[in-house]
């Protein structure tokens, strides 16, 4: 039995999706088998990350409405066996899910599946009730701007009502130079706000926005640091103790890791 | 037996009014009495405390008592205490005077209210907000809202370990945090200042100068 990890922030465009599909693949990586679930329906995003738009014959709300078994909407990952994506419905409207039926699904999947990632929509709303009905675990995505701690705090104090273990946190997109001058909240500043435990930092890389756009996540590239990141934040989630990068090529500043998510028997 | 004792202090008049007799007969008498009291023209204002003993009264019975004295000319009523309360308005004032400890963080969006004083350990988050009929304590991180003295006690106040709070507000005093980024200070203090009438902050040392009685029982209780 595997277990369901949500990716949100509340504030939008801060890389949920991103963290999803890098996650997933270097989950897969270290061969895990893995099930990516894209709940902003009407904005389906998942599977293009993925490259894998074209492949898309049936859908989570096809799957809700019992117009077609959950495997049959399953795609299977053009790099990795293991990998598998619950695409997103684009034409319908989120009213057509209930959290309810999302939990359903979850459960069936955590049967299959080592690690069932779902991608939550933006905002506060029905979207985000969907995504988090059957999740065990959750990621709190942020960047190191105000207003996306201030959204991410809101979704933690929500989160926190639920049946969720204490959420943990990736800080993305981060400028290393802007941090050090004050003009960005700094890792350790964003960590005592929101006070939970911090899973990875990713830096602001353009090769992310390349490898999305050329449907490839960046994860699967050695050669860059973003990629690092998101494969370290795999390994913590599996349990071992993976220092933080250092941003700079000084001594690490950033101490704060310490064993997240445990493993699960 | 005299239903009404009279006594001058130095602070004026103390009536001791008896405790077993009817209210309208305590009343009356009450009329009597003061009517008896010869008083001069030029005689200064007069502050009389009444003293009720075991006798328990309405806030109507009480305005009618306060009529009374007040229709003499000279005569301004300061207080008028009763030994005796009302179960429920035990149980207000003990609510309203007890310590509310609360352990977690504050976050964006969320809102925590307490009758009487609230010690919060933990943060309270930009965006989060605590409120409390007495004083507020915060043992952490204050960068939200805090509100004192709901219901109107201007005499509470608002403490934190690091204060760098959106808005105070102590009663319907409102203060807020400068518009330019500041940081923040520690182990300080918000109250009204009374000259002033208006929200100051201060160390903790000096304000438990101003405020000694911070958390005596019969705080409010004197204070109505
Ligand atoms: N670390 C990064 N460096 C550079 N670009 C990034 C990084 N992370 C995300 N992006 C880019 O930011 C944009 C938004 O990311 P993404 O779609 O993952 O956000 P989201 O939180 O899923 O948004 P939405 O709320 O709309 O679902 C994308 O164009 C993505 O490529
Ligand atoms: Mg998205």
């Amino acid at each position: 039995m595997g277990e369901a990890i949500v990716v949100t922030s509340g504030k939008g465009g801060v890389g949920k999706t991103t963290t999803t599909a890098n996650l997933g693949t270097a989950l897969a990586l270290q061969d895990k088998k893995v099930c990516l679930i894209d709940t902003d329906i009407g904005l389906r995003n998942l599977d293009v990350v993925m490259g894998l738009e074209n492949r898309i014959i049936y859908d989570i709300v096809d799957v809700v409405k019992e117009r077609c078994k959950t495997k049959q909407a399953l795609i299977t990952d053009k790099r990795f066996d293991c990998l598998h994506v619950l695409p997103a419905a684009q034409t319908s409207d989120k009213s057509e899910v209930t959290p309810e039926a999302i939990q359903a699904i979850v459960e069936e999947l955590k049967q299959d599946y080592d690690y069932v990632v779902i991608d939550c929509p933006a905002g506060i709303e029905q979207g985000y009730k969907n995504a988090v009905a059957g999740a065990d675990k959750a990621i709190v995505v942020t960047t190191p701007e105000k207003s996306s701690v201030r959204d991410a705090d809101r979704i933690i104090g929500l989160l926190e009502q639920e049946d969720i273990e204490s959420p943990k946190l990736v800080i993305n997109r981060i400028r290393n130079h802007m941090m050090k001058n004050g003009d960005m909240l700094d890792v350790d500043e964003i960590v005592s706000i929101l006070s939970i435990d911090l899973l990875g930092i990713i830096i602001d890389d353009d090769s992310v926005l390349k490898a999305a756009n050329s449907g490839e996540p960046v994860a699967m590239k050695p050669d860059s640091k973003a990629s690092l990141a998101y494969r370290n934040i795999a390994r913590r989630i599996l349990g071992e103790a993976v220092p933080l990068q250092n941003l700079d090529e000084e001594k690490g500043v950033f101490t704060k890791v310490k064993r997240f998510f445990g493993i699960r028997s | 037996m005299q239903k009404i004792m009279i006594k001058g202090t130095r602070d004026g008049l103390t009536l001791r009014l008896d405790d077993q007799c009817g209210f309208d007969e305590l009343l009356q008498e009450l009329e009597e009495k003061l009517s008896m009291n010869g008083i001069e023209e030029d005689d200064p204002m007069v502050r009389v405390s009444v003293q009720l003993g075991k006798r328990y009264v309405t806030d109507e019975q009480k305005e009618q008592i306060s009529k009374v004295i007040r229709d003499r000319q000279k005569l301004v009523v300061d207080r008028i205490d009763s030994e005796v309360i009302t179960k429920q308005e035990a149980l207000n004032w003990k609510e309203n005077t007890d310590l509310t400890p609360i352990v977690r963080t504050i976050r964006s969006g969320q809102v925590v209210h307490v009758k009487g004083d609230m010690l919060l350990i933990g943060d309270v988050n930009p965006g989060g907000q605590v409120s409390a009929t007495g004083h507020i304590f915060v043992l952490g991180k204050l960068r939200g809202i805090a509100h004192s003295g709901m219901d109107g006690d201007e005499g509470t106040v608002i403490a934190a370990s690091y204060m760098q709070p959106s808005q105070l507000r102590i009663s319907d005093q409102v203060s807020r945090s400068p518009d330019y980024d500041s940081e923040g200070v520690y182990m300080e203090c918000g109250y009204v200042d009374e000259q002033e009438g208006k929200i100051r902050m201060d160390t903790l040392q000096q304000v438990t100068k101003k405020r000694p009685d911070l958390v005596s029982f019969e705080r409010r209780m004197l204070n109505g």
